[in-house]
């Protein structure tokens, strides 16, 4: 089934980690497999902001296979040393759990599909996020467990989106939660709730054309999906309209840059989702009492239609 | 063993082209029969005084609890119930079979008075998916925007809502009406059987896809018309019916209804005996 939600602040910033914590927990009824939070925190916007696991949570419920712990500190000591021969410099780490690291990176990353591939090509890490400002943090677990698991309610930004997951086509592992990053493109991420059925015809087009697809979720294909036609010169509004033709399935998703917020509905309107709109907040969810959890009051609520896309900016 | 062979089947609606608004059923001639309707109770219905009233406040309650709390309050007599703060919460007034003046301050969550018989509910706020599912008589307002599968298989009754609503409204619906404000998504009356829907302002593609009977009438822009669904032409008791009905569900009233579309089913598709299955074991 799957919950997702996602709300952006226009001209303030906010308490974003412990809003999208809220909204996810109300949904946690539609899948608590994993939970992921994509958030667009305050920044200086001098360094790079690198998300990326080592290693899979082979924790109670997980479908990912035991590895020996030692093999993280291998791995990241390779990335470290990856790092470090592309000439960026980390200035600052966080290791929050075994298998998940947070590095600031100063390097002028021009080309950041090569520099991903270098670091990806480093087996068993993989890159969840890249940007000035988004951080993807995914893990197992319903939304307040992971938010507690890695200090997510202090978070300060302008928006955020997330994703309370039901595992159906694919494993129950981070690599396969969302939030998904729109590889290569710095900030990007995308949830989705639905099912895509022309998967694989897509994803062999896109492989042929340089993408790289890390799961076998279907859910996956609409970041690469998108960002693909970004690399083509598109924007992200006319990426997102295009989607309503170039895939097929049924979907309500929501994508997220530096500065922007967007949802896309299927034109058969099978996947739920409820709007709130006002001139300084734009929430959404799957369901009201996503919106509920920071809107407690009355307020003016409305289902997109079908075909529906909407971009809004901070 | 009803004989069905006897039954007096012309009626107005009939005329106007609503081809099953009398229906033929045993159980459903004793149930919607204002001569035995005195004579049918639900098990476990109270005797209740509409000018007996209380308010709930389900803030801090789950729909479970509250519904229940609902159930407890009739028992007691109360006829007149406003509910507080329901925020949004799922399956809210489920399940009354019984008269009941019903009002909600806020909004529901999906399924809210889902499978009612009988009661009388206003909505100062929007509902979510699935309002009123199953609806068998009685009537729901909604004062603002209603989700997707608005009114899905509804038996009888009045549903109405001001605002716009998602997909699939009426979808598979067997009775009553269905009143919308403002505009409706994709899929409208989708395999409706029968009953009335009436749409004020726009609705998206697919209209009346496989419908198998019923009428749709809409005063705005079409997306586009489902499979079998088509024109029929608007008569004077058509604009007359609308006008009533506009009126006692207070939407609309000035509304130009000579101006509205009228959709029926082209019966194309049609392989429908006008039997439930449950009326035809009567039959038998």
């Amino acid at each position: 089934m799957c919950g997702i939600a996602g709300l952006i602040h226009r001209g303030k910033s906010s308490n974003v980690g412990s809003e999208l914590q809220g909204m996810l927990q109300a949904l946690k009824h539609r899948g608590e497999d994993s939970t992921g939070y994509a958030l667009y925190g305050d920044t200086d916007g001098k360094h790079f902001i690198m998300r990326f696991k080592v290693g899979e949570n082979v924790g109670e419920g997980s479908s990912s296979v035991m590895e020996d712990v030692s093999v993280y500190d291998e791995r990241k000591k390779i990335v470290d040393q990856t790092l470090s021969e592309l000439g960026a410099k980390v200035v600052k780490e966080e290791r929050t759990l075994p298998y998940s690291l947070r590095y600031e990176i100063d390097y002028d990353v021009k080309d950041l599909l090569n520099f991903s591939q270098t670091i990806e090509s480093i087996p068993g890490v993989e890159i969840l996020s890249m940007g000035k400002s988004l951080e993807v943090i995914k893990d197992l677990g319903n939304a307040k467990a992971v938010c507690d698991r890695y200090s997510l309610d202090k978070l300060i930004g302008t928006h955020a989106i997330g994703h309370a997951r039901m595992a159906t086509e694919s494993g129950v592992d981070i690599k396969s939660a969302h939030p998904f990053w729109g590889y290569p493109f710095s900030d990007v991420s995308v949830v989705h709730n639905g099912q895509l059925t022309n998967y694989w015809n897509n994803r062999r087009a896109l492989e042929n054309k340089g993408m790289r697809f890390m799961s076998e979720c279907d859910s996956e294909l609409i970041a690469v999906y998108i960002a693909q036609k970004m690399r083509e010169g598109a924007s992200l509004e006319e990426g997102m309209k295009d989607s309503l033709t170039g895939l097929d399935g049924v979907f309500t998703y929501f994508v997220a840059t530096k500065d922007s917020l967007g949802m896309a509905k299927d034109t058969m309107a099978a996947k739920p989702l409820v709007l709130y709109e006002s001139d300084d907040l734009v929430a959404m969810g799957s369901e009201e009492i996503a919106i509920r959890s920071v809107l407690p009051q009355e307020i003016d609520t409305y289902d997109p239609f079908d075909g529906e896309v909407k971009v809004w900016r901070i | 063993m009803a004989n069905l062979k006897n039954v007096t089947k012309k009626t107005k609606a009939q005329e106007m082209g609503m081809h099953t608004e009398v229906l033929t059923g045993r159980t459903q001639q004793k149930f919607f029969n204002p001569d035995e309707a005195e004579n049918f109770y639900y098990f476990g219905t109270y005797d209740v005084d509409f000018n007996k009233r209380t308010d709930l406040d389900v803030k801090d309650m789950t729909a479970p609890e509250a519904n229940k709390e609902i159930d407890n309050l009739m028992s007691q007599g109360y006829g007149t119930i406003v509910i507080k703060n329901p925020q949004g919460k799922h399956s809210l007034g489920v399940g009354i079979l019984n008269k009941l003046n019903l009002i909600f301050e806020g909004s529901l969550g999906y399924f809210g008075m889902g499978s009612c018989d009988g009661p009388i509910v206003r909505i100062n706020g929007r509902v979510g998916w699935s309002c009123a599912e199953n609806l068998m008589a009685g009537k729901v307002v909604i004062e603002k925007n209603a989700g997707s599968c608005f009114g899905a298989a509804i038996r009888g009754g009045d549903l109405i809502c001001k605002g716009s609503v998602g997909a699939r409204t009426g979808i598979d619906m067997k009775g009553g009406t269905i009143i919308i404000g403002g505009d409706a998504g994709a899929f409208t009356g989708f395999m409706m059987q029968r009953g009335r829907i009436i749409i004020l302002g726009d609705v998206g593609i697919n209209l009346g896809d496989s419908m198998y009977d019923g009428t749709i009438f809409v005063g705005g822009e079409i997306g586009s018309y489902g499979s079998d669904a088509v024109d029929s032409e608007l008569t004077s008791s058509d604009q007359d019916w609308l006008k009533r009905k506009l009126k006692v569900a207070e939407i609309g009233e000035n509304f130009d209804v000579s101006k509205m579309k009228k959709i029926v089913a082209g019966k194309k598709l049609w392989n429908y005996d006008n039997l439930e299955p449950t009326e035809k074991k009567g039959a038998i």
